[in-house]
């Protein structure tokens, strides 16, 4: 029990069973306290005042969120920590930080956070998938509201293994793939569906690799390559300003010789 | 010398018009945020403010660096007289750099967060350390030239006896800044067009900057040889443009092997929107001017060196707005025109960085004590350097061309998944 409760939350979507009733978005609408945007949810976009959308995707469905992302991109691009991975799993934002660079809104992958353009104090916006309500131990309001079982909420690591036995299940229903297991590092929204990542409109070609190492590899060399840069610039001084000397000096002895 | 040429008078009512313009967006942006002054949404979040004050506004100062190094640090003398220009020119850079932040930034009134907030894995946690650090390295390579006018001997030497240090330390975070604003963008491979991502962008963006610190200097000694009739020496100048072929040189060749060893150097012929542009910027920025300045006689003449250097300028000035703007629209699904009022900021604080820069000039001992220059006589330039005005036609023609070609917004969405914002004013 104590190790189940330590492991991390996740949500499974299975697009195969969403009827695109939109419970989850009025919920997630609710819990947040956010206003009316749209008189037909499945017209609605992402934005600082709507944190999930359900998408018509063919015949089916496909619900856009925020990612969670097991090594989220915003986390390690904000330059004040104001995006934080919880051990919970949710991905949340420290509002009292943010100086509003809005780096992270340029290089989440998954073009999720979102930003109040209008306010004179703006905020980064996104699911936080309801840190609060997890603390407590209950789901996320999503889940909760979720009608058809289409969206649901657990552990990472159980949540996984039923993606796997409902492939297993249904071969020929399903798409071979669990998105989010391990693209970029792994998400803590995973998604199965009876058709592509591409063409519920996931981004694909990411590679497995967290993107946060791409500007690691480059920032964790520069305190060495600021030493040695320093000590080869003091070097270059040491050496040309000594020449200089020798030079004056050489110079002097041969005019008191003559 | 207090004789001033009539056409200042026009650049000056020309600047007026600006700064009145500036300062009513300066009132718009700060009294009705950024959605009401900017064309940024969050599909594009970052826009010209990013784009031209701060990517370019960091490149366009780091003449300081380059010449302050050569001088100081490898002692070769003959290019002190070039310190000080270069060093004015970073310091009102940089100054305008933060200035531009706070507009920029949701939240300016938190700039100062990353000094107690650390994240050590973000390039802008580095690049916001850099320009802090770095300003304040300017300021005091800067502040001999303001102590000697004001005659305060105590700080002057103060400062003078700790200038190798300063210098030292200044061309370690100068190095550590330029590139860090190409690492900015190692973050989304999957966003920005392939003929601009790159693994090296950190080091295109620090040798790009070296070349394009020293046209800078070419640039701003011959506006000053205009206004006030105070330049460099043309023969340190020449040297100038020798070093601009060197770094443009190292430059084209690590950009081609890059494009090859990605496998992107198909797209580079090309004729659509990113690359018309992208050919646009490297003719520019690059192939002409290598060209150009490997001629002497273009070298060693006034305005063979001013274009070449405008060219430099215009070239790598493109490339930064094709990285950090129109590389990413495609990805994006959207499209960035800049307001008229981020324009009208942009345009007053380059032009607040003119100002300040004559006003330096006149009252401050920034270039070398004027020598009257008997009227040169002027060679005429052999044909080849009227390279120089097919080139600014061919990259202007390319990069209309591009323009011209750009996914318009609409289908662009429908070919992504995000649909467009719409800013409404319903409450």
């Amino acid at each position: 029990m104590d190790q189940a409760s330590a492991s991390p939350r996740a949500l499974l979507y299975d697009s195969t069973l969403c009827i695109g009733c939109g419970a989850c978005y009025d919920a997630c609408k609710e819990r947040n306290g956010l206003p009316e945007t749209t008189d037909d949810f499945l017209t609605d976009h992402l934005s600082a005042n709507t944190f999930t959308i359900v998408q018509e995707r063919g015949d089916g469905y496909m619900r856009r969120m925020c990612m969670h992302c097991v090594t989220p991109t915003c986390v390690s691009v904000c330059p004040v920590g104001a995006l934080e991975k919880t051990s919970m799993g949710p991905v949340v934002y420290h509002e009292d930080r943010c100086i509003g660079c809005r780096y992270c809104v340029q290089a989440c992958p998954f073009s999720i956070p979102r930003y109040e353009w209008s306010s004179l104090t703006p905020r980064v916006r996104k699911c936080d998938m309801c840190a609060d309500r997890l603390a407590k131990g209950m789901p996320t309001a999503c889940a909760e509201a979720c009608p058809a079982g289409a969206t649901k909420f657990g552990n990472r690591d159980e949540l996984i293994a039923e993606a796997k036995s409902r492939i297993a299940a249904s071969p020929d229903t399903y798409v071979n793939h669990i998105y989010g297991l391990e693209e970029i590092g792994g998400t803590s929204v995973l998604v199965i569906s009876d058709v592509s990542p591409a063409e519920l409109g996931l981004p694909t070609g990411l590679g497995d690799d967290p993107l946060p190492s791409l500007t690691w590899d480059v920032l964790d060399k520069i305190p060495r390559f600021s030493v040695v840069v320093g000590a080869f610039l003091g070097g270059v001084w040491w050496i040309t300003k000594r020449r200089e000397e020798v030079r004056l000096a050489e110079g002097k002895e041969v005019s008191n010789e003559s | 010398m207090k004789a001033r040429l009539p056409r200042l008078t026009f650049w000056r009512v020309v600047l007026i018009l600006i700064l009145a313009a500036g300062l009513f967006s300066t009132v718009v942006r700060f009294a009705l945020g950024l959605g009401a002054s900017t064309a940024l949404s969050d599909q594009f979040p970052w826009g010209l403010w990013i784009g031209f004050d701060v990517l370019c506004g960091v490149a366009l100062a780091a003449g300081g660096f380059t010449i302050s190094a050569v001088v100081y640090i490898f002692h070769i003398e003959r290019f002190r007289p070039i310190v000080r220009p270069t060093i004015l020119t970073a310091f009102l850079g940089y100054s305008l750099v933060i200035v531009g932040l706070i507009f920029d930034l949701g939240r300016g009134y938190k700039i100062y967060n990353p000094l107690v907030m650390w994240n050590p894995h973000s390039v802008m946690f580095e690049v916001a350390w850099c320009v802090m650090l770095y300003t304040t390295v300017l300021a005091l390579e800067f502040s001999p030239i303001l102590f000697e006018t004001l005659n305060w001997r105590k700080p002057l030497s103060v400062v003078k006896s700790v200038m190798i240090p300063l210098v030292i330390l200044g061309v370690v975070l100068s190095t550590l800044h330029q590139s860090s604003l190409g690492t900015l963008f190692l973050i989304v491979p999957g966003k920005l067009y392939p003929l601009w991502y790159s693994p090296l962008l950190p080091v295109l963006f620090f040798v790009s900057a070296v070349a394009l610190g020293c046209a800078m200097t070419i640039f701003e000694s011959f506006l000053s040889w205009r206004a006030f009739h105070r330049r460099l020496e043309l023969d340190l100048l020449s040297d100038l443009g020798k070093v601009i072929v060197v770094a443009l040189g190292v430059y084209m060749i690590l950009r081609v092997q890059d494009l090859i060893h990605n496998g992107t150097w198909s797209l580079a012929f090309g004729s659509g929107y990113e690359a018309r542009l992208f050919q646009a910027e490297f003719i520019l920025g690059v192939l002409a001017p290598i060209i150009l300045l490997l001629i002497p006689a273009v070298r060693h003449d006034d305005f063979g060196l001013f274009a070449s250097s405008v060219m430099v300028i215009a070239g790598i000035v493109m490339n930064r707005l094709n990285v950090s703007i129109t590389g990413l629209e495609r990805a994006a699904g959207a499209s960035y025109v800049p307001s008229w009022m981020e324009v009208a900021v942009t345009l007053s604080l380059t032009g607040i960085g003119f100002l300040l820069f004559s006003l330096a000039v006149r009252y401050l001992k920034i270039f070398p004590e004027e020598q009257e220059e008997s009227a040169q006589q002027r060679l005429p330039l052999p044909a080849v350097a009227q390279l120089s005005r097919p080139a600014f036609s061919l990259a202007l023609a390319l990069a209309t061309d591009g323009v011209l070609k750009r996914p318009s917004a609409e289908r662009a969405a429908a070919e992504t998944t995000t649909t467009m914002v719409h800013v409404s004013g319903a409450p």
